[in-house]
């Protein structure tokens, strides 16, 4: 969706910014097809609000039924057995996995997404360069049901001969250790992760690296800078805003995704040292998975750990807002 | 011709000695042989390694190659080059995949028949059957949730744009950028614990729906602001010069104007949700019949068709669940495309 | 002018898009019956068995994957014979089964373990004050299926499993299964032990019958959430055969019928003689041993861990049709005792033993018979 970050690079509205203008709406909004259109309007913008304020106090509402009862430690408890007498649940190992996926995901993601968008912008031939964007465009689209078929059928299989080569050669990290079992681990999800916010974050990217002033490269080329000295010191700077809002988005959708990580991972209540072997779950993915055989209590209980969700995206978001404003500061200064 | 010498070292100092041109070719050519010939001898069978090893070797050996010959500058810019180049082979080599693997594997079953009939008694480990009843579900289900949030979020975007000042605009553009990063499954919770848990509802279609439209909204707001800020103020200051009401220059000016863009956000916020699962597993509950009727009794939807017959697990099972994605695929980039055909066909003309 | 015919345009096209998707919901069809050519023709034979008594409508049950496909026979045939009569078995699992059912959603609910003391108290509201009441109709051997390349017939008992799956024994060629398998080849690979990822009745029968076997081997409490730590996991029995298809060294337990490909079902060493294979005959004789624990028309049963008939296969788990012994809805009644009389009858539950489910001793069935006549 190309559509959010349009609005760091759009114009700011320009009508009635001055005191006349106001008043002149005021003064129309006296007439009664006025009233109530604004009415109308107004009312569809609290609602939202409104719509935002019931699923924080709903999802807290229920959660608080099953936290009260819950045995365990919400937060360290290794475990998530609602069906026991008394239950015992917590998150630890659902925060983890949703961390440690989603930070693989944009390791390997963003360097490809600004490549990718680099390539279309000013490195493909032009006729290429278009179709690419479109079909790229196309893929952001791609229901991630679809990506998850795909990367449980398709990728996995093909991932055994890549743990097994990280496990020979990088196995003495730790980190990369393998067990053997199958390729269904925070790598894994990693990895399908990436390929299915790589889409979004490039179409972002190559929007802003459009924009980037003709001016300046052009300048910096007389100057006898090679293509990349061009890049580097006019096209990305004037783009890192952009590419950071972008690679928001991307986080925002890994942090939710449910039915990819549900497909491909093979979860365990349980952390690992390596990301290789089984350890760890993620929000979206247990909820999914519980959710079948859960009670009305199990149902509550998952609602918990969606309401963690829901806040630690609402965080995500409000640090990218927060950097995408200020960013916007410099850059303007700056481009 | 006794200067020729000197010309020639004139040349070399202001060009520097350059690489032919089929050079990358060959270093790539060069690459390729020898990804396979380490992979080969090193008894590696993934394809993947081969392509990583390849790729490995083309940069080390355009860096190499260009240093000595180019100088560290050119060298690093070749690299540089390189490394995009080899950024958008990586990337496309499994989107590529995706999509092949879905046509091709799609295809074995999807027909006429599979459009037109339903799950019906078909057990999981028979083939036959159908998507129909899904198609219908998603159809109804997407429809339901357009109709709830076109309004709201056009009219939201309208006040953001026309009216908005002050706080209470702030704070719904604010919370419109939060609602857009809002996860699928947690807007699933939300009507589950109020819609089910609270109101003591059943699960059906229309539970599904609502769902949707709280995903829905925020990009259609998003989209629709960005139109209707693109709508000249000219067209604005006209019409009300002319003594026409606000609200009637809203309808009859600002929306005509900026249809077409209005239209594409909507079409893709559609082609969005339409592909969503989690909140559609959590509040249709499925069924292998058609049920015409969103709001009573449960309902099919196409992604969690796929979901159900991918889990089944069964061969005949799996060949549904991807002759489905291929049905999902085909509708959404159908949309898609659409949305861009009428974006370019109906374009404001701006001079932006 | 020009902006009011834009308008109208987009209206047209709205407006045939809607009439576009409600002409579409007229042109499909449920009737998949002609599709599929096997399997079905031997419950065409007997549709004699199936009274349909002017029953009509949807019937919507949900409830244990693990009597899906049992479930998908019968209703096959049922349907076969009364087409007005529409059965969605939605295999949500047993816990969301009883779930649905209790919330009023469902008409049965299939479950694989009998219902809680709280649960039967949500079901009274949908019951009308009555009892809801758990009827047996479904056994199912659980397999240990294995994957292991020219180990043929591997025995193993319930302290063993126990080690497995809790990452004690982690190799093959371990001391405690070469002990039971003296015969056996067994290879020095790693064990690569699978758990269900979800909630699932299965896992709640296996862990009991550990518990029950060998609890100085298996220190969790049970219940349908995986317990011990490490191993991998996958999602449903479907998952997890696929799983160990995939994966040589590795092993699980789903129920038999996912025992194929390259996956061997192992024995289970018991208090006999000889070590009881994982087949559906063997499961209807663990069935008998196993005592009626519910009470009046309730028919829970107990399993017996621990049988000392021979070939009694203890590892055996007992799915239930759950719904309410007076009280049930009236429009879905007609359907829901027509197809019930149906699958505990002797054809109905003859149908079981090709799916690889084991029927219902018949003792135990003659009571489900004698209590499915009295609903209502």
């Amino acid at each position: 969706m190309d559509i959010s970050t349009q609005s760091t690079q759009a114009p700011p509205p320009t009508p009635r910014s001055s005191s006349a203008s106001r008043k002149r709406a005021a003064r129309g909004a006296t007439r009664p097809g006025d009233r109530v259109f604004l009415a109308l309007s107004r009312g569809s913008g609290i609602l939202l609000l409104v719509i935002m304020a019931a699923i924080a106090v709903f999802l807290t509402y229920r959660a608080s039924l099953a936290l009260s009862k819950n045995e365990g430690n919400f937060l360290t408890t290794f475990e998530w057995n609602t069906g026991l007498v008394p239950p015992v649940f917590g998150i630890a190992v659902l925060a983890f996995g949703t961390v440690v996926s989603a930070i693989i995901a944009m390791a390997l993601a963003v360097p490809v997404a600004v490549g990718i968008a680099l390539f279309i912008t000013h490195y493909a031939p032009r006729k290429l360069g278009g179709p690419i964007a479109y079909v790229i465009d196309l893929l952001a689209a791609v229901p991630s049901i679809v990506y998850g078929l795909w990367g449980a059928i398709v990728l996995v299989p093909h991932l055994n001969g890549l743990f097994g080569w990280l496990d020979t050669y990088l196995g003495w990290t730790g980190i990369f250790s393998w067990q053997g079992g199958a390729p269904r681990s925070m790598l894994t999800v990693g990895i399908l992760l990436a390929i299915m916010i790589l889409p979004i974050i490039t179409n972002v990217s190559r929007e802003v690296f459009r924009q980037a002033p003709q001016m300046h490269q052009e300048a910096a080329l007389a100057l006898g800078a090679t293509r990349w000295e061009v890049i580097r010191m006019s096209v990305l700077p004037f783009g890192r805003s952009g590419v950071i809002s972008a690679s928001m988005l991307g986080l925002g959708r890994a942090l939710g995704e449910t039915m990819a990580v549900a497909t491909v991972l093979s979860p365990t209540f349980d952390i690992q040292a390596s990301l290789l072997d089984p350890g760890g779950g993620t929000f979206a993915q247990n909820i999914a998975a519980k959710f079948n055989e859960a009670t009305v209590f199990g149902q509550d209980a998952l609602i918990a750990s969606g309401l963690v969700l829901f806040v630690i995206t609402l965080l995500v978001n409000g640090a990218a807002r927060f950097i995408i404003n200020r960013r916007k500061e410099y850059s303007g200064a700056n481009a | 011709m006794s200067n020729a010498p000197v010309t020639r070292k004139h040349a070399s100092t202001l060009r520097g000695g350059s690489l032919p041109k089929w050079s990358p070719w060959a270093i790539a050519a060069g690459s390729v042989v020898a990804g396979l010939g380490i992979s080969l001898a090193a008894g590696l069978d993934s394809k993947v390694q081969w392509g990583l090893i390849a790729a490995i070797v083309f940069v080390l050996g355009t860096y190499g190659f260009a240093a000595r010959v180019e100088g560290r500058r050119q060298a690093k810019d070749r690299v540089a080059t390189s490394m995009v180049w080899v950024c958008f082979i990586v990337a496309v080599v499994p989107l590529v995949s995706l999509i092949w693997e879905t046509l091709k594997r799609g295809a074995k079953v999807f027909d006429v028949y599979f459009l037109s009939h339903s799950m019906g008694v078909v057990a999981d480990t028979e083939t036959g059957g159908g998507i129909y009843h899904a198609l219908i579900g998603t159809l109804e289900q997407v429809g339901i949730a357009s109709l709830i949030a076109v309004p709201v979020g056009v009219l939201t975007a309208i006040y953001l744009v026309e009216y908005g000042r002050g706080k209470l605009a702030r704070a719904v553009t604010f919370f419109v950028d939060v609602m857009t990063g809002i996860p699928s499954i947690v807007a699933g919770l939300f009507v589950l614990s109020f819609w089910i848990l609270i109101m003591g509802m059943g699960y059906s279609g229309f539970a599904g729906a609502m769902a949707l439209a709280i995903l829905m909204m925020p990009v259609v707001v998003r989209s629709t602001e960005e139109m209707l800020k693109l709508v000249p103020n000219e067209l604005r200051e006209a019409s009300l010069a002319l003594g026409i009401p606000k609200w009637r220059t809203i309808l009859k000016v600002v929306l005509p104007t900026s249809i077409g863009g209005i239209t594409t956000g909507v079409m893709l916020a559609v082609a969005r949700i339409t592909g969503e699962t989690a909140p559609v597993l959590l509040l249709v509950w499925g069924t292998n019949f058609i049920n015409n009727n969103p709001f009573s009794g449960p309902q099919a939807s196409l992604p969690l068709y796929i979901y159900r017959q991918y889990a089944a697990g069964t061969p005949a099972s799996t060949d549904r669940a991807w002759a489905a994605a291929l049905a999902l695929i085909l509708f959404v980039m159908i949309l898609n495309m659409g949305a861009r055909a009428i974006a370019r066909w109906k374009a404001p003309k701006t001079g932006r | 002018m020009k902006l009011q015919r834009m308008n109208r345009r987009a209206l047209t096209l709205g407006a045939l898009a809607v009439s576009g998707a409600l002409a579409l919901t007229a042109c499909g069809s449920d009737d998949t019956g002609n599709s599929s050519g096997g399997g079905s023709s031997a419950s065409a034979s007997n549709n004699s068995a199936i009274k349909c008594d002017n029953a009509k409508g949807q019937l919507q049950a949900s409830g244990s994957s693990a009597q899906k496909n049992a479930i998908d026979a019968w209703v096959k045939a049922f349907t076969a014979a009364c087409k007005d009569v529409q059965i969605n078995y939605n295999p949500t699992g047993s816990g969301a089964g009883v779930t649905a059912f209790t919330q009023g959603q469902t008409a049965f609910a299939g479950s694989d373990s009998p219902l809680k003391p709280e649960e039967a108290t949500a079901a009274k509201k949908v019951c009308g004050g009555n009892n809801a009441i758990d009827l047996p109709m479904v056994g199912g051997p659980i397999a240990i299926g294995y994957n292991l390349d020219g180990v043929d017939n591997l025995v193993l008992d319930a302290s063993t499993l126990a080690k497995i799956f809790d990452g004690k024994i982690t190799k093959w060629d371990d001391k405690a299964i070469t002990a039971l398998n003296p015969d056996a080849k067994l290879p020095s690979t790693k064990i690569q032990a699978f758990h269900r990822s979800d909630e699932s009745g299965t896992t709640d029968n296996f862990t009991k019958y550990l518990k029950a076997v060998a609890p100085s081997d298996w220190n969790y409490s049970g219940g349908k959430a995986w317990q011990a730590k490490g191993g991998q996991s996958a999602q449903g029995s479907a998952g997890l055969a696929q799983q160990v298809n995939q994966t040589p060294g590795a092993i699980s337990y789903f129920e038999l019928s996912y025992a194929s490909g390259s996956i061997k079902a192992a024995s289970l060493k018991t208090g006999a003689a000889t070590p009881a294979a994982a087949t559906v005959e063997n499961a209807t004789k663990a069935i008998s041993a196993a005592k009626v624990v519910g009470t009046g028309n309730d028919l829970a049963l107990e399993m017996n861990y621990k049988p000392t008939a021979e070939g009694a296969y203890p590892l055996t788990l007992v799915t239930y049709e759950i719904l309410c012994e007076k009280g049930n809805k009236a429009d879905t009644l007609a359907a829901t005792k027509s197809f019930l009389t149906y699958i505990a009858s002797e054809d109905g539950q003859a149908q079981l033993t090709a799916a690889k489910y084991a029927p219902i001793p018949a003792e135990i069935i003659t009571k489900v018979r004698s209590t499915i006549s009295n609903l209502s």
